[in-house]
């Protein structure tokens, strides 16, 4: 052998060292561990200590200060001496159970019109057409601005003596008199689900979108050669290849629509007709110094978020990992 | 410069057995070829030698000593990849450099290395050009240059021709060639698809099929005494024409196989099977004759030059004596002379 | 063309009208309220008055104490967040989409799962680690809370952009004789970072927006956020919804935004569905 062997490429001998595999799997194992341990104290450890509140009667000023109560923030009965028997706990309670059914109907309304739109949108910007750059920038706009500023901003175009909406259905003949949107049980809904669609369409149309954009071209152009008609290519083809898309972003919206707080509490606050499960929640932790009461009922919204996206995945066979496809 | 054994060295992905207990010797500064049908195992093979890849089970030795464990950077070896892999962000010069940089080597050293290897591939204009400024012929001779720099022991290839073009790809091969001849005391490695790449590179071929060694000698022995129908019927183009039925028990096999160019057009009478001529491939040079003799496939004749034989024709065909091959029921190949001969 | 296709083109831009109408105009109205002061703001029109701009609402905002100390707020907290968030998912998301371990789909799925989670189910919880560290009230209280979404969401987008680069360049770094940490650094990091701005720009547009923590978190007017003061300003009483100023202060943190975003707009779209749908 010449003297070359003292280049970069010399080679050690195998004395016990350890693999290429064994290296990279303890330097995984060291880059993991930070962001491992980071998530473990700002989400399972906070999850697990609301999981425990919720079983104490633990108050706002005395943290420390909770004893055992069992499933009393849950559910409670106590025969009365004549005979009755009263309920308590947040399973007995009818502000939760209307929070519970204001935060479903939210969900599901504005999820299923936020899909239908951003579908219909995410059509439009597949097609070529003049000015497709001017339409992709402007939806983006409403995507970008901050939810506390939408609420506001919409707040102010809903009012009910100066609102624009007001004026042009006025100026339109559609209502005779001026109606109070956010304020009023029968419409606060509404304008929730309004303001909540139009923001948030931008990001089902871009998923969708791009869902769409995978589905190569010659699959349409071969269907135009075979002269089926376009509705049919667009329920035969195109919507059953962008199902899985959809069915991905249906789920990240509703994940983020169950546990919707910001829009509701600045929009229409106080409103009964639209307090939801996380607003009810966070009244009762915070303002309402009944904390353990409040962990209770987050943590009750914690587990059927968790069931729904159980049976979601295990139903609808959704790889979110994107590893299956790999 | 270095001895390579394998010894009965296997490879499984989970319950997956990709290598099926190889046994190997690569000689010093030898020029081995790797090949067989896509899925074999070739790729496998030499990333486990290459430490890519762990092995499962037996040994990998170089100059007699164990590397299994030993990470690819430390067992001096150097690598040329399908797709070059050079990094896209670094010029070439830092691509050629950035192991020597990594091994801590001084910056003289780095630069006259760099240097000496962009010489020997005259690609010194290009060094400080990206990667992507490169055309596909220059980007493999960087990532040639690239292992060069290196000064590796053993220098390894994977199909590194297979995404050029054809004249490229000959320009590319003869380089190759050219670098053996340069670095003689560098083993070298080499897995193709390309029988004419594995034929005129290499010092001995190793044939694999299924994870698992057919054959191994230089390229004539596999040529003229393929130890098996496989390697056979794999070395070589046009493929070796095997005949069975009647035409192998003439010469008692089971299986009979002649090639191409060892069969000649003979007058009426003069040759021991005749037949059609169902189809003809002219390559200017040769002339491929596909005459149906009743057998399960037409046989291939190769006939040099023009050749004024059309299709419908019926033609007389010999074989060159002493260019037969036998096989038995195994595929081996039989020994016992011919009694008739 | 037909008339019929004259028609269908017709609806066509049509639509693509009032969906860019429909998608504009709500900030296009924010911004022209911001410009009008007094009684003007209670009547309402539909184009601006050049001649007429009227700062005042901006310099009533920006003049007074707490909005500028807002912004800076919400400009410290979302930088830092942004950057421990970067710093531990870089290494993290190297680890997920490059190297093969038992139990690896199950980890990328819990990182899904937390930051798909409620955020009011670990108030409680945060609300007691925050007390106990002593943090309750100081910017660090929100930058210790975000991680809690913007380092699952890094790690994610990351973990998918990562996947997609060429094994052969990260084997060739191999056999040059590089680690783990150099391959990271060396090779990986210089092909990533339109990678990196983009999930950076979303998980600071993440931390920009967030109120649930920022609300429960912060008490003193000094110590809020930028979407806190927004939603906490208000009038002499319940009646007097100073909409001018409100406008104004929201024109000014969301302009930024907007231009980031039409910016960057196809490297955003691409993390986004990164972080979505990929196939
Ligand atoms: N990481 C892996 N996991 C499971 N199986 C694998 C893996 N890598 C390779 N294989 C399998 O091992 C076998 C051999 O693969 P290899 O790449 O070595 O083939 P090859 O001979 O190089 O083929 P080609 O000529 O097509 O490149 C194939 O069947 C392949 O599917
Ligand atoms: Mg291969």
């Amino acid at each position: 052998m010449t003297t070359t062997a003292t280049g970069a490429a010399a080679y050690a001998p195998d004395r016990g060292e350890t693999g290429l595999q064994e290296q990279r799997a303890r330097a995984a194992f060291w880059f993991l561990a930070p962001m491992l341990l980071m998530l473990f104290f700002v989400a399972a450890w906070p999850l697990l200590r609301s999981i425990w509140f919720s079983f104490t009667d633990t108050t706002l000023n005395n943290l420390y200060g909770g004893e055992w109560a069992g499933f009393q923030n849950y559910l409670t009965w106590r025969e009365l001496p004549s005979g009755r028997i009263r309920w308590g706990g947040t399973l007995a309670d009818p502000a939760w159970w209307n929070a519970v059914y204001n935060t479903v109907r939210f969900a599901v309304i504005s999820v299923g019109l936020e899909t239908l739109f951003g579908l219909l949108i995410a059509l439009m910007l597949n097609a070529e057409f003049k000015g497709r750059g001017i339409v992709r920038a402007a939806i983006l706009i409403p995507w970008a601005i901050p939810t506390i500023v939408s609420a506001r901003m919409w707040g102010w175009m809903l009012n009910d003596q100066f609102g624009i909406i007001n004026h042009m259905l006025l100026s339109v003949g559609l209502i005779d008199s001026p109606i109070a949107w956010t304020a009023r049980a029968d419409t606060a809904m509404i304008a929730v689900i309004v303001v909540d669609v139009w923001k948030t369409t931008p990001f089902m149309a871009l998923l969708i979108l791009a869902g769409l954009q995978m589905i190569p071209r010659d699959m349409y152009e071969s269907a135009r050669i075979d002269g089926i008609h376009p509705v049919r290519v667009f329920f035969r083809v195109t919507l059953p290849l962008l199902k899985p898309a959809i069915m991905v972003a249906v789920i990240f919206r509703l994940l983020d629509a169950l546990r919707i707080f910001d829009l509701i509490y600045v929009l229409t606050p106080n409103s009964s007709a639209t307090k939801t499960m996380s607003i009810v929640a966070r009244e009762n932790m915070i303002d309402f110094n009944r904390f353990a009461y409040g962990s209770a009922q987050s943590t009750l919204l914690f587990a059927i978020i968790f069931l729904f996206v159980t049976l979601y995945i295990w139903l609808g066979r959704v790889d979110l990992t994107g590893e299956g496809r790999r | 410069m270095a001895n390579i054994q394998l010894r009965n060295v296997t490879k499984s992905y989970g319950a997956a057995h990709v290598i099926k207990g190889v046994d190997l010797d690569i000689r010093r500064g030898e020029f081995m070829v790797f090949v067989g049908p896509s899925g074999c195992g070739k790729s496998t093979l030499l990333r486990l030698i290459s430490g890519l890849e762990t092995i499962t089970s037996g040994d990998l030795l170089f100059d007699g000593q164990r590397v299994n464990n030993v990470l690819p950077s430390k067992r001096g070896i150097a690598m040329v990849f399908q797709s070059y892999a050079l990094y896209p962000h670094m010029t070439v010069y830092d691509n050629m450099a950035f192991g020597m940089k990594l091994a801590g080597s001084s910056r003289a050293e780095q630069d006259a290395r760099v240097r000496k290897a962009a010489r020997m591939l005259q690609i010194e204009h290009l060094l400080d050009r990206l990667p992507k400024q490169l055309s596909g012929g220059q980007r493999q001779r960087v990532a040639i240059g690239r292992a060069i720099t290196r000064d590796p022991r053993v220098f390894l290839f994977d199909e590194p021709l297979s995404n050029l073009d054809a004249a490229l790809r000959v320009a590319t091969r003869l380089e190759i060639a050219k670098l053996h001849h340069e670095m003689s005391d560098v083993t070298m490695i080499y897995v193709t698809h390309d029988q004419v790449e594995a034929m005129t590179l290499a010092d001995r071929i190793c044939v694999l099929r299924d994870g698992r060694v057919e054959q191994v000698g230089t390229p004539t022995e596999l040529y003229e005494r393929p130890g098996n129908i496989f390697v056979a019927g794999f070395i070589g183009s046009p493929k070796m024409n095997f005949l069975r039925g009647r035409f192998a028990a003439e010469h008692a096999c089971h299986t009979l196989g002649v090639r191409s160019e060892h069969i000649d057009v003979v007058a009426e009478g003069e040759g021991p099977w005749t037949g059609r001529v169902v189809h003809t491939e002219d390559l200017g040079s040769d002339n491929y004759l596909f005459v149906d003799l009743g057998a399960e496939e037409p046989v291939i004749v190769r006939q040099p030059g023009k050749v004024a034989i059309h299709e419908g024709a019926v033609v007389t065909l010999r074989p060159k004596a002493g260019m037969l091959h036998r096989f038995d029921e195994d595929g081996l190949p039989v020994q016992r002379p011919l009694a008739a001969e | 063309m037909t008339a019929r296709a004259i028609f269908w083109n017709t609806m066509f831009y049509i639509a693509v009208a009032i969906v860019v109408v429909v998608a504009v105009f709500p900030f296009y109205y924010a911004v022209l309220t911001s410009f009008k002061t007094g009684t003007a703001i209670f009547r309402v029109t539909y184009l601006p008055d050049f001649g007429n701009l009227n700062w005042g609402n901006y310099q009533s905002v920006l003049s007074g104490r707490n909005f500028p100390r807002s912004v800076a707020n919400s400009v410290f907290i979302a930088t830092v967040t942004v950057i421990a968030a970067l710093l531990l998912a870089v290494t993290a998301s190297y680890a997920l989409s490059r190297v093969r371990f038992r139990g690896r789909g199950l980890l990328l799925m819990t990182i899904l799962a937390v930051s798909m989670f409620p955020q009011i189910a670990v108030l409680a919880g945060l609300f007691e680690l925050i007390n106990f560290l002593g943090l309750y009230n100081t910017p660090w209280a929100l930058i210790l809370s975000y991680t809690i979404f913007t380092l699952p969401f890094t790690v994610w987008v990351l973990t998918t952009f990562m996947r997609d680069l060429p094994v052969e360049i990260e084997e060739a770094a191999i056999v040059d004789g590089a680690s783990p940490w150099v391959i990271i650094t060396k090779v990986f990091m210089p092909l990533l970072w339109p990678a990196l701005v983009t999930t950076g720009l979303l998980a600071f547009i993440g931390a920009w927006n967030e109120f649930l923590f920022a609300l429960t978190f912060t008490i003193t007017e000094t110590q809020r956020t930028v979407p806190v003061a927004i939603a906490l300003l208000s009038g002499a009483s319940q009646q007097e919804i100073p909409w001018g100023p409100i406008m104004a202060a929201s024109v000014i943190v969301t302009v930024p935004l907007i231009v980031l975003v039409l910016v960057f707009q196809r490297k955003i779209v691409a993390g986004l569905t990164a972080g979505g749908v990929k196939g």
